[in-house]
């Protein structure tokens, strides 16, 4: 962020995201997006979770998805339309629209899932070696020990449940919140959906078996893999809300050329 | 002239993504160009795993608790021709496994003398494509020892699995590389979590090669070729469901 001997006011354009950030957030969010629905298509095949070494149709499974209904352990919830749902002749855990490609094709879904997986860790991996470099997770995520009290954090919430963003010089900086569900993806579920992924492939717990004392076995590898995903796909969705409710334009244009406008201080 | 405004370029580039999202995904799917781009992916990961990981690292063996209670049969679970049918009847008493192609030697041996060769028995994990694992024990013939024996020639490159079943018409086959066919829990299995191996598990013969997915667990394996290409032997692509459904030929992830 720059220094300037003024401190900018709200409607001050400022010099927001560097561009390893910006570069990072496209590339990612491309990985992801493919990753999720080629993901999705690939979890059709076998719409069920185990925990455990093994974990196959006689096995107790802790998730499924049957026409029509999610069940997750004891609940047994409804979903008509949305999860189990007839598609080109057969019955699909995840509906087509959510899926790469639409139709059931596990072989399709696979080569996208691995080509991507590059895409997502070799710019995650540079993004990561910079961040520690060049001191980005230190200066901008990691919480101030003020931020973390229960009464900052109360107080960010409900001012995000009433959606008052930070305007003015306060939003040169992330918010606390911002910063927990950034750290949460950046150093938590990234690594947890790339480490759970690895462990799925044979020939890589041949080599690193540790990976599977790690995570307890394949099957459980494969549920924390596959909530480290709906993690993903949750915080995508907040995301998305929060960038619409804070300004699309402002917000999208800061992450392309790095310039934000700081929303302007409303007098209460 | 149209003045391209940032507002209007970044609201006609969502447009553009949301259309692109909502009907081109399959057609980028369907292209070559793409198609051919995300096989340099599988490469890359076919490349990497094999740069990064122990070619002779051991598939995770397991102890006997650690088995799955019922081991689930997949794909064909009897291969319904009238020869196989005969075979099943006089205990493949007549049944000879084929060594043969780039070999100086081609062999053809009875069960009998499969089983009385040395043997490898290993708890290990099965785990099929679709995403469900099953643990069991396997007991059956190093192929390493076999290839040895029958004199594999220079030339050769990969080995192919002859399968007694099919899909239709189509035999079911499989093929490896030889880091693949000489790792030592390679094996050719005979018998199963302590049982002659039976029919829905792929009698009297069955491939386990650990470090990869269960479509290359080849089952009724009949003949063992050693080959210096796998253009021509079924579709080209080194097995059936390559052949047919566009599943990677390395099955390591």
């Amino acid at each position: 962020m720059e220094t300037d001997s003024t401190t900018p006011q709200g409607g001050d354009t400022v010099y927001r995201h560097r561009l390893p950030v910006r570069l990072w957030h496209w590339t990612n969010a491309l990985a992801v997006f493919v990753m999720l629905m080629s993901g999705l298509m690939i979890f059709n095949a076998h719409p069920h979770l185990y925990w455990g070494q093994y974990g196959a149709n006689y096995d107790h499974s802790w998730l499924d998805i049957t026409p029509g209904h999610l069940r997750i352990g004891p609940l047994t919830i409804a979903t008509p339309h949305l999860l189990g749902v007839p598609a080109n002749g057969r019955i699909v855990a995840f509906p087509p629209w959510a899926t790469i490609p639409s139709h059931y094709d596990l072989a399709s879904a696979r080569r996208w899932h691995f080509a991507f997986a590059w895409v997502l860790v070799v710019p995650g991996l540079l993004f990561l070696l910079w961040g520690l470099v060049r001191r980005h997770f230190w200066r901008d995520l990691a919480p101030a020990r003020t931020e973390l009290t229960p009464r900052h954090l109360w107080h960010d919430i409900s001012d995000h449940a009433r959606l008052r963003f930070p305007t003015g010089a306060a939003a040169r900086r992330y918010n606390i919140l911002q910063k927990l569900a950034y750290g949460a993806v950046i150093f938590v579920l990234l690594p947890g959906v790339v480490l759970t992924g690895l462990t799925m492939s044979p020939a890589i717990d041949a080599a690193w078996p540790w990976l599977l004392d790690l995570f307890g076995g394949r099957p459980s590898a494969r549920s924390i893999h596959f909530l480290c995903a709906m993690g993903l796909a949750a915080f995508i969705l907040i995301h998305l809300l929060m960038v619409v409710l804070a300004g699309p334009i402002n917000e999208v244009r800061s992450m392309i050329t790095g310039r934000y406008r700081l929303p302007k201080e409303t007098s209460e | 002239m149209i003045r391209l405004t940032r507002r209007r370029l970044i609201g006609s580039l969502g447009a553009g993504a949301g259309g692109l999202l909502l009907s081109g995904c399959d057609r980028i799917d369907a292209s070559p160009t793409v198609q051919s781009l995300l096989g340099l992916g599988e490469k890359a990961t076919f490349g990497a795993q094999r740069i990064v990981t122990d070619r002779a690292a051991l598939a995770p063996e397991y102890g006997a608790a650690d088995m799955s209670p019922t081991f689930r049969t997949n794909g064909n679970r009897d291969p319904g021709t009238p020869e196989y049918a005969a075979h099943v009847a006089n205990g493949f008493a007549d049944w000879r496994l084929a060594v043969d192609g780039l070999v100086a030697s081609p062999l053809a041996l009875s069960l009998a003398q499969i089983r009385g060769l040395p043997r490898r028995t290993q708890i290990t994990r099965h785990d099929c494509v679709e995403g469900w694992s099953a643990i069991g024990q396997w007991t059956g013939l190093p192929l390493g020892m076999l290839l040895k024996q029958a004199g594999l020639r220079s030339s050769a490159r990969y080995i192919v699995f002859h399968c007694a079943d099919f899909f239709g018409s189509r035999p079911y086959y499989e093929s490896i590389d030889l880091i693949d066919a000489f790792h030592p829990q390679t094996i050719l299995a005979w018998a199963m979590n302590g049982q002659t191996l039976d029919v829905g598990h792929g009698a009297p013969l069955r491939l386990r090669v650990e470090r990869q997915l269960g479509y290359k667990q080849a089952k009724y394996v009949m003949r063992v070729e050693a080959v210096a290409s796998l253009a021509g032997i079924g579709g080209g692509k080194g097995g059936f469901w390559e052949d047919v459904s566009g599943y990677q030929w390395y099955a390591g992830i």
